[in-house]
């Protein structure tokens, strides 16, 4: 096998349960992001773009649509003869069989995967996070300095510091010591969970914590890293970088890509973000339509209104309906004089004549208040929503609903119909 | 299916002007996602040929862009796949291909090499959907030696470009003319033959000893008494667009609901190469109706009735009607085009007018490329 100076080890086997219904049968990593991307189409293209051919996507919680998504690596051309992208499920041992228990231990079950490219270097990514960055660089500043492990760092406001595990580093950035989720923190240089790794380093660590339960980079590794008088380096990165990882997050992350000039631009041909994409016809947009600071996807056909919205491929929005602050993915049909209003409406979902969504007032979830805690509408994929219903705020729906699952044709603020997929 | 397909996509005419400086015609941006060759290509994936070659000459280097790679249209492929001809000089060949019926002879290896036993040849300018399986049963009932697909064209209309058919009532082509200038029919040839392997390399070799050329004239008109030539009559949507003319209607034919349902959303599909482009943004001020859009367009003006390409930035207090515009066209603010047809990677300054007529459409080229 051809050496490789350094491979990416992508984690995407997170359920991201707070993104509530739409992760009820999707791993976070593969759900729609911008219109016509997934979020793990965002580390994919930033290893291509940084010329990072070797790929190993760890899978784990329902990665069907995550393995249709990725295929052999077509869209992001990691389709090689040598490296390329590589799907890597926990499987079955002799002895010992087990899950991926913990980030650490999902990459020490793949110590085998990683061997076969005697790497000098290895990257170890999150599948969950939208950003642009140059991995290359950041390897250039992992030589540089001499590391033996680089953590890609952010510096956030010190009243989100508390949110974060948090990197305390002297002059030459080399860190001193890190606390997570500090109630007063020392610093406010935040672990992005992006490593790079010398192989040797990484390789010793793993074998050495092997049996630590639910082996984690942050938990485990990175102290043991430490304690060992290892060189840990922060490597400071000041671009756009988002967590989405809660339902509200995941909304002002897409909204942010409606802005006139978007900090996070899409448009941008020199790192292009590749995704698959069927071969779609263009949009149109009928003689009643009207749209304003919106992005739409190929092959959308709308003949109703759309403001700032981002809308997915293929959707289609009927005549006299308005759509608003909204995120419609892929394949959504919205029939006729429905007003949609702050509303995440997931894949292939059906939302009949006269639907009304994100009516009155905040109200507490019924369901979960850790996940629902937002004014939004929250739809799963496949679902079904009656003609002439009305939905409230803070609201989730997941499955086939017919009106009788609405009293009185109506889902009171904070309500809950889940009727199919894990409940969230 | 029992068949290998050839597309004739060598051509390029006069009646295409400015636009084909760039281009061959089968490499002309159709409906916004598409180039012309896509319709021939993806009916012949549709009918199940798993072999087809595209026979090129003029300026290729756009269409060989877009047939770079075989997957788009799943010719890429360990057996058959996607074979792309242009001419060669060998030791018994110094010259270009003369012909289409000289562009076949040319490649009379591939011919011979196949095992199908049947031949569908199809010229890469034509925008239709259709099922070369039905041509083929067609043709095997009728024990045609060649079966040409033709269209009925509408009362009215301009034949001038096409060849034009007669048949008898049992469909045999009793009379065929190139391009008359006194029309006695509306059946015009499609461009798109059904013939088997042996009898097309029998006639190729017939007319590669007596130096004819052309395939139309050479075989189907030369030969029409003496083989059983039969005539399919094709239903559905069909257009050409070798003219600036029938370009523009073809491109804005696709506004219409049952020509947009027809190769949009119904089975089966019509595939292109995929662009790698993020969804199209519309800012404040943007006023889109009755248009098609494509991916990476920036829209902040008014555009109506139009067709956009990818990746076209319309600039505020832009007026955008009737017109086709091809990709990556910047349209700077305050200009007015109206029954134009803009060609790719123009860059329009800002405050400009372009205006054609209905009957007479205007080409804007105003490459960015020049001023590098």
């Amino acid at each position: 096998m051809i050496k490789k100076e350094m491979i990416a080890m992508l984690l995407a086997g997170g359920q991201g349960s707070r993104l509530g219904v739409l992760t009820a049968n999707v791993a976070k990593p593969a759900v729609a992001f911008g219109g016509k991307y997934r979020i793990i189409d965002f580390p994919l293209s930033n290893c291509i773009n940084s010329g990072i051919d070797t790929v190993g996507v760890l899978t784990q919680y329902q990665p069907l649509k995550l393995n249709t998504h990725i295929g052999i690596g077509i869209p992001w051309d990691l389709d090689r003869i040598n490296g390329g992208v590589t799907i890597l499920p926990p499987y079955e041992k002799s002895r010992d069989s087990e899950w991926y228990t913990g980030t650490a231990n999902a990459i020490y079950q793949n110590l085998r995967f990683m061997e076969q490219y005697n790497p000098d270097y290895v990257l170890i990514l999150s599948g969950d996070h939208i950003l642009k960055m140059d991995y290359d660089v950041m390897l250039d500043y992992h030589k540089a300095s001499g590391a033996d492990v680089t953590i890609a760092a952010m510096p956030v406001s010190w009243d989100e510091a508390r949110r974060f595990g948090i990197l305390i580093t002297d002059e030459n950035r080399r860190i001193q010591d890190f606390e997570e989720k500090p109630e007063n923190p020392r610093s406010n240089l935040a672990s992005m969970g992006i490593y790079i790794f010398s192989w040797p380093v990484l390789k010793e660590a793993l074998t050495t914590l092997a049996d630590v339960r639910e082996c984690d980079f942050g938990k485990h590794v990175i102290p043991y890293c430490h304690e060992k008088g290892r060189k840990l380096f922060a490597y400071e990165y000041s671009g756009y970088w988002k967590d989405v990882g809660t339902l509200s997050s995941y909304w002002q992350a897409n909204m942010e890509l409606i802005d006139l000039v978007p900090v996070f631009n899409l448009y941008e041909d020199y790192w292009k973000i590749y995704t698959r994409c069927d071969s779609l016809p263009p949009q149109y947009i009928s003689t009643d339509a009207r749209i304003e600071r919106s992005i739409i996807g190929e092959g959308a056909e709308i003949y109703g209104s759309v403001y700032s919205s981002v809308v997915g491929t293929g959707v289609k929005i009927g005549k006299n309906s308005v759509v608003r602050d909204s995120i419609l993915m892929k394949d959504v049909v919205i029939g006729e004089g429905c007003v949609i209003e702050k509303a995440i409406i997931a894949e292939e979902t059906v939302v009949g004549n006269g639907v009304h969504l994100g009516v009155g007032g905040y109200a507490e979830s019924a369901l979960d208040r850790r996940v629902y805690c937002s004014d939004l509408v929250t739809i799963g994929e496949d679902s079904v929503i009656p003609d002439g219903v009305s939905v409230g705020r803070n609201t989730a729906i997941a499955g086939v609903t017919h009106p009788e699952d609405y009293p009185g044709g109506f889902l009171p603020s904070g309500g809950f119909i889940v009727k199919a997929g894990e409940e969230r | 299916m029992r068949a290998i397909g050839i597309i004739l996509a060598g051509g390029n005419n006069r009646h295409m002007k400015e636009l084909s400086n760039k281009r061959a015609i089968p490499a002309m941006p159709v409906a916004g996602s598409y180039r012309a060759i896509d319709f021939s290509l993806s009916n012949m994936m549709n009918s199940q040929i798993k072999k087809v070659a595209v026979v090129t000459q003029y300026n290729s280097r756009s269409l060989n862009q877009h047939l770079s790679s075989a997957k788009w249209w799943d010719f890429g492929r360990k057996q058959g796949g996607l074979y792309v001809f242009t001419p060669t000089i060998t030791p018994e060949n110094k010259d270009w291909y003369r012909g289409t019926a000289d562009a076949l002879f040319q490649n009379l290896d591939f011919l011979k090499d196949c095992h199908e036993p049947y031949v569908v040849i199809a010229s890469g300018d034509g925008v239709y959907k259709l099922d070369y399986n039905k041509v083929l049963e067609y043709h095997i009932a009728r024990k045609a030696d060649i079966t040409v697909v033709c269209r009925e064209m509408p009362e009215g209309s301009d034949l001038s470009r096409f060849g034009l058919v007669k048949t008898d009532e049992g469909g045999r082509i009793t009379e065929f003319e190139e391009k008359p200038v006194v029309t006695t029919s509306r059946l015009v040839s499609c461009g798109i033959y059904v013939i088997r392997r042996r009898q097309l390399i029998e006639l190729l070799e017939q007319c590669g000893e007596e130096e004819r050329f052309d395939f139309v004239r050479d075989v189907l008109i030369r030969y029409r008494n003496f083989k059983q030539i039969y005539a399919y009559r094709m239903e559905g949507y069909w257009s050409n667009v070798n003219s600036v003319e029938a370009y523009y209607q073809t491109n804005l034919d696709f506004l219409k609901p049952d020509v947009q349902n027809f190769f949009f959303r119904e089975y089966p599909e019509i595939y292109s190469r995929v662009e790698d482009n993020p969804p199209a943004k519309y800012n404040h001020g943007a006023y889109v109706r009755d248009s098609l859009v494509s991916s990476g367009c920036i829209l902040n003006g008014t555009v109506e009735h139009s067709v956009l390409f990818a990746k076209v930035f319309v600039g505020s207090g832009v007026v955008i009607r009737n017109s086709v515009i091809l990709s990556d066209v910047y349209i700077g603010d305050n200009t007015v085009i109206e029954n134009c047809i803009v060609e790719s990677r123009s860059m329009i300054q800002a405050g400009s007018h372009y205006t054609g007529t209905p009957d007479h459409i205007k080409i804007v080229v105003e490459s960015r490329d020049q001023e590098r």
